[in-house]
């Protein structure tokens, strides 16, 4: 294959610790500007090794889900994690998240071992992940309430939120009353609230239509600079993933395993219509390819059976 | 107007989402007129008089044609007389704060006990496959079958009464809460314990919330279960209350009074249901933007 060495670099594991590619503006010869390697964030923001993850189906079987999966995540980084339907994407950030617990292997959050839901990681579910008998600014207010911040500066970070999602004058609205899109940037401002240090995001703009999604992706790359949290998003969309990340793991079909790894050093801000983006995304889907047709076929055994 | 999904403008970027605003804000749901809301409601109201009237009328028809003896058939304007004796001479205002007060002590320890054993066994498989059938095959037992065990632990005592109240609304209640634990949508628990929240706080905050609209309709039930349950066994169990009202009618041949508190007890009855849960059920289907029942 032949990769685009300036947007695309395939690595093997374990994964090399360069420094985001945050900022870095519209350089021709991006690899350069960087700094192969840092003395001071050798120290991943989030370590998995060797999860694994199995269950009982409903005839009794054991369905291995993920398999060995190591995975370093730099303080800082945006990284993309894309997979064939049905390859354990979201379960792997629901373990992250705290919420599942790992059959074996190990989640470490600044080297230190996590198996308990924490604020210091907050989940954005693809949908109704918010609460629909609290308003807009109830939502936000929620994990700071629960984190035991005093009323004065839970008010004022509602606000503070609110404002970075442009959605202040919907503080008292509820839920239901608010478009797809708008529910998504509450729920980011619900989550940043609690000010976690990464962010977990399950394919959270899946269910939105193509120009709400244009402008959360650049909602989202302006927060994601300002506020220099590290974020794990999952998604199916290879071109999201490349308009996003600064980094993308493809997982294989069940079970889930990391096939590959790549550093995408596209200048930022991207637009998921230019050509850059779209050539590394087909790189990537062609890398793809035999795990969605596993995944397909997969699916069509279990149509015809 | 349709439902409130089908009205509500889909906002799709921040620059339409300004236009837009003043809608959003002010309610999505776009109301039907004041005027043609007055119209219909006043219509179903001239309705019920109608039917009231005329039921009225048919009973008074059938006592002045004097078929039966006014003892066998009272009229209404005698059970109207004995409203108006029992509420003058304070027997029928004490009967209904004691049945009331029974009532909301046996009501409140059921929704509390409810709660517990049905949250319980909503996410237990053990008490679940147990427990949970044994309530099950309980509730085809009416509470007041409950009366004789009741005296004999607790005597001729309130106690006993409020047994048979508990026995009646427990059983839906905790069934109601159970339902609901398993209705709600997984995703809530999920993101209140993402969101850092722990034990009681995540069940106070976040599950029972979450299962309200499931359970409200359980609790609802556990009222009317409860109240049948309640008159049953003041009926049987002379202490004061609506029941004993009713049985004294009786033992005094008096069926004025007989009709007049079967009256008091379909309204207090229907005020609780009509205007106490119909109005939270609403309140709460508006709040979560679910399309009401109506």
């Amino acid at each position: 294959m032949n990769w685009n060495a300036n947007s695309l670099s395939m690595r093997s594991m374990p994964v090399d610790e360069r420094l985001p590619s945050r900022g870095s503006a519209r350089h021709k010869n991006v690899a350069n500007v960087l700094p192969l390697r840092s003395s001071t964030s050798d120290i991943p923001k989030l370590r998995l090794e060797d999860v694994t993850l199995s269950y009982k189906t409903e005839t009794d079987q054991r369905l291995l889900a993920l398999d060995r999966i190591n995975l370093n995540i730099r303080k800082g980084e945006f990284l993309c994690i894309v997979g064939p339907s049905g390859c354990g994407k979201s379960t792997l950030l629901h373990l992250i998240a705290g919420l599942h617990q790992v059959t074996s292997g190990s989640i470490f959050v600044d080297e230190k071992p996590v198996s308990e839901p924490g604020t210091d990681r907050i989940l954005i579910f693809q949908e109704h992940g918010l609460f629909p008998w609290l308003t807009v600014g109830e939502n936000v207010e929620f994990g700071m309430k629960m984190k035991g911040l005093s009323k004065s500066e839970r008010t004022e970070r509602i606000a503070h939120y609110l404002r970075l999602v442009h959605l202040l004058q919907f503080k008292d609205s509820r839920p239901h009353q608010l478009s797809g899109g708008m529910r998504q940037r509450v729920a980011l401002a619900r989550a940043l609230a609690t000010e976690p240090d990464v962010l977990l995001m399950d394919e959270p703009f899946a269910a939105l239509d193509a120009q709400t999604r244009d402008l959360l992706h650049d909602e989202l790359e302006r927060i994601w600079s300002e506020t220099g949290c590290t974020i794990a998003f999952v998604t199916h969309n290879v071109r999201e993933a490349v308009r996003l990340g600064d980094r993308i793991v493809l997982l294989t079909f069940r079970p889930g395993q990391v096939k590959q790894d790549f550093e995408i050093t596209l200048p930022r801000p991207r637009h998921i219509e230019e050509t850059d983006v779209a050539r590394t995304a087909r790189e990537v889907l062609d890398c793809l390819r035999d795990e969605i047709n596993k995944s397909l076929e997969a699916e069509y055994a279990n149509v015809e059976r | 107007m349709s439902n409130a999904r089908g009205a509500a403008p889909e906002l799709k970027s921040r620059a339409t989402a300004a236009k837009v605003r003043s809608k959003v804000t002010t309610g999505v749901r776009v109301p039907p007129s004041e005027d043609s809301k007055r119209r219909i409601l006043l219509r179903s109201v001239a309705r019920q008089v109608i039917f009231y009237g005329a039921l009225l009328a048919i009973w008074a028809l059938v006592v002045e044609a004097k078929i039966w003896s006014p003892y066998l058939l009272p009229s209404p304007k005698g059970v109207a007389i004995a409203l108006w004796d029992g509420f003058k001479d304070h027997s029928f205002w004490i009967g209904i704060a004691v049945t009331m007060k029974r009532m909301l002590i046996g009501y409140s320890l059921s929704v509390v006990l409810g709660m517990i054993i049905g949250l319980g066994v909503g996410s237990s498989k053990f008490l679940e496959e147990t427990l949970g059938g044994l309530l099950v095959s309980l509730q085809s037992l009416p509470s007041i079958c409950w009366i004789p065990l009741a005296v004999l632990w607790f005597g001729l005592t309130e106690k006993a009464i409020l047994f048979v109240v508990l026995m009646g609304s427990l059983l839906s209640v905790t069934i109601a809460m159970e339902d609901g634990r398993k209705q709600m949508p997984k995703i809530y628990g999920m993101a209140g314990r993402n969101l850092g929240a722990r034990g009681f706080r995540l069940f106070w905050h976040v599950l029972l919330p979450a299962s309200l609209p499931y359970i409200v309709s359980g609790l609802k039930q556990g009222w009317a279960f409860g109240w049948r349950s309640l008159i049953q066994a003041e009926m049987i169990f002379l202490s004061l209350g609506l029941g004993q009202l009713l049985m004294m009618g009786r033992d005094l041949n008096d069926m004025s009074q007989v009709i007049a508190v079967m009256l008091l007890i379909i309204v207090i009855g229907f005020v609780v249901d009509g205007l106490v849960f119909r109005t939270v059920e609403r309140r709460l289907q508006n709040k979560w933007g679910l399309s009401p029942v109506s």
